[in-house]
């Protein structure tokens, strides 16, 4: 019995020690919350980008990686201070519902249809996307939606509907409501189609049983921006925090390190920066 | 399986070169948990204790719910602590949503009613003679209490593994209100499942076995503890 109170207490003793330094979290106004994609996590870019941050201006920076949709929910509840991300049909409405400020331009790459090496459909070297979503409805091959109301998703649904084709509740169409990384181990799994930005299809290539079957659509282009949360709704929101953060994304710097990432380890960038762009300019 | 190899190979290098994310990321889960679990046995026996040994109109409904605690899902708690500790929301002023003390608060209410299941049963498994005969020798109220704790300690070394198995593996709440942010809340379950993402599958398989290797680990400590002391 004596050894089970001292190990107790010395397992308390143990505890106080570490966590008391451990949890003196940095100061509230030093904090950040970025709600971003999933796919800015899942390339590595992230991880290269907040350090360089964090070093430069001394805020702290809390990444939320979320569905886009979740993470523009996130700043219409004033839960986040900054977002990164891509859908920019659903960024419009946000911005012109006033939850956000200041939406600047940071980079695109582009969305690629990938799919089984076999290619059922026979989609391969198509350059529309609409015919590729046509041909994969027609005969009724696997596809696998995101599901998630992601930038992805809503990318996938815009091509669905210019097709004119009517996919809810088809039994060739599944949902996995999961981030890219997985849908992709999952399409790879059962051979199944889907929508992918072409970063994180890149990154997870070497682990997957899918090519690239149709690319180059200009529908197919994946734009993201940064967006400040608007703090009039939402008085504890980091404003000079989120300002510094676009800010810095649109930095040379960053947009220098965001021009070369993934060059060395993939062989061809998976982002291209374009601070200082319009919109209208990418798609051209 | 060439793959489950490598991700072992990859475990053993992280552990032994002491990758200093890796150990990062293993300190917190056993900070995490281990202040989860502690606090959930500070309540859960105290509570535990006062309910077995007490009768009231509606025992047998406390006593259920709690078993039903038991079971509660990481992912419900996750989600109604965030609502709770948004800024916006009752407790936002705090400001603690995606820190690790969320993470303990998280893990404390899941830990709490498996500790107080296990130390009601416990406690109700106990001879009911023995509280008589300990208050004929004379013991306080409060010193009858503590003998009869002593007595169920072997039980009650079950509910600490059990609540602490069941923190550390969880998932659903840790990442809901501590964000997986690197370097500050990211546990070796949060951190598994975004390397799968990213398609990391030796370092996810690694990290698998990291938290395998550290929950063996403290159950053979406490293992080990609770057999030697095991009544002749």
């Amino acid at each position: 019995m004596k050894r089970i109170t001292c190990t107790l207490a010395l397992a308390l003793v143990f505890l106080g020690f570490c966590v008391i330094p451990g949890f003196s979290a940095p100061p509230t106004e030093k904090n950040i919350i970025l709600a971003t994609t999933t796919s800015t996590q899942d390339t590595g870019l992230l991880d290269v980008l907040i350090p360089v941050f964090e070093k430069k201006t001394g805020h702290f920076v809390k990444t939320i990686a979320v569905g886009s949709g979740q993470a523009m929910t996130m700043g219409e509840r004033g839960e986040a201070d900054v977002l990164l991300v891509h859908s920019p049909e659903a960024e419009q409405k946000f911005v012109a519902a006033d939850y956000g400020v200041n939406r600047k331009l940071v980079m695109h790459n582009d969305y690629v249809i990938v799919g089984p090496a076999a290619d059922p459909a026979k989609i391969k070297g198509i350059k529309s996307a609409r015919e590729a979503f046509k041909k994969i409805a027609a005969s009724t091959s696997p596809f696998l939606s995101r599901g998630d109301n992601s930038g992805t998703h809503a990318k996938e649904k815009s091509i669905w509907k210019a097709a004119n084709i009517k996919y809810e509740g088809e039994k060739w169409y599944q949902e996995t409501g999961l981030g890219m990384g997985q849908t992709l181990n999952v399409a790879s799994e059962k051979k199944a189609y889907t929508l992918t930005d072409r970063g994180t299809y890149l990154a997870l290539k070497k682990n997957l049983g899918l090519e690239i079957l149709a690319e180059g659509d200009a529908m197919l282009l994946n734009i993201y921006h940064v967006i400040e949360v608007n703090p009039s709704k939402w008085p504890k929101v980091n404003v000079p925090g989120a300002k510094a953060f676009a800010d810095f994304m649109v930095s040379r710097e960053t947009q220098a390190i965001i021009k070369t990432f993934g060059v060395e380890k993939f062989g061809a960038p998976l982002f291209f920066p374009d601070a200082g762009k319009k919109d209208e300019d990418l798609r051209k | 399986m060439e793959l489950i190899f490598e991700g072992i190979k990859r475990a053993f290098i992280l552990l032994f070169t002491f990758d200093p994310e890796v150990m990062g990321i293993t300190l917190l889960s056993i900070k995490v948990s281990g202040v989860a679990t502690f606090v959930s046995l500070l309540i859960g026996i105290s509570v535990g204790t006062a309910v077995a040994l007490s009768t009231f109109p509606g025992k047998k409904i406390v006593v259920s719910l709690i078993n039903t605690g038991m079971g509660l899902p990481p992912v419900v708690v996750g989600l109604f602590v965030s609502i709770f500790l948004w800024r916006n929301g009752p407790l936002g002023f705090l400001g603690i949503l995606y820190t690790p003390l969320a993470m303990i608060i998280a893990q404390t209410i899941i830990a709490t009613p498996i500790v107080m299941g296990i130390t009601v049963a416990a406690m109700q498994q106990l001879p009911k003679k023995l509280r008589l005969q300990i208050l004929a020798l004379g013991a306080s109220r409060v010193q009858m209490v503590w003998t009869l704790i002593k007595e169920a300690r072997l039980p009650l070394l079950a509910a600490v593994m059990a609540g602490f198995g069941g923190v550390i593996s969880e998932i659903g709440a840790s990442i809901m209100v501590g964000g997986n942010i690197k370097g500050y809340s990211r546990v070796l379950t949060t951190a598994t499942v975004m390397e799968t993402g990213k398609g990391n599958f030796e370092v996810a398989i690694a990290l698998s076995i990291i938290l395998l290797l550290l929950a063996y680990t403290i159950n053979l400590i406490l293992t080990n503890i609770q057999q030697r002391e095991r009544p002749r």
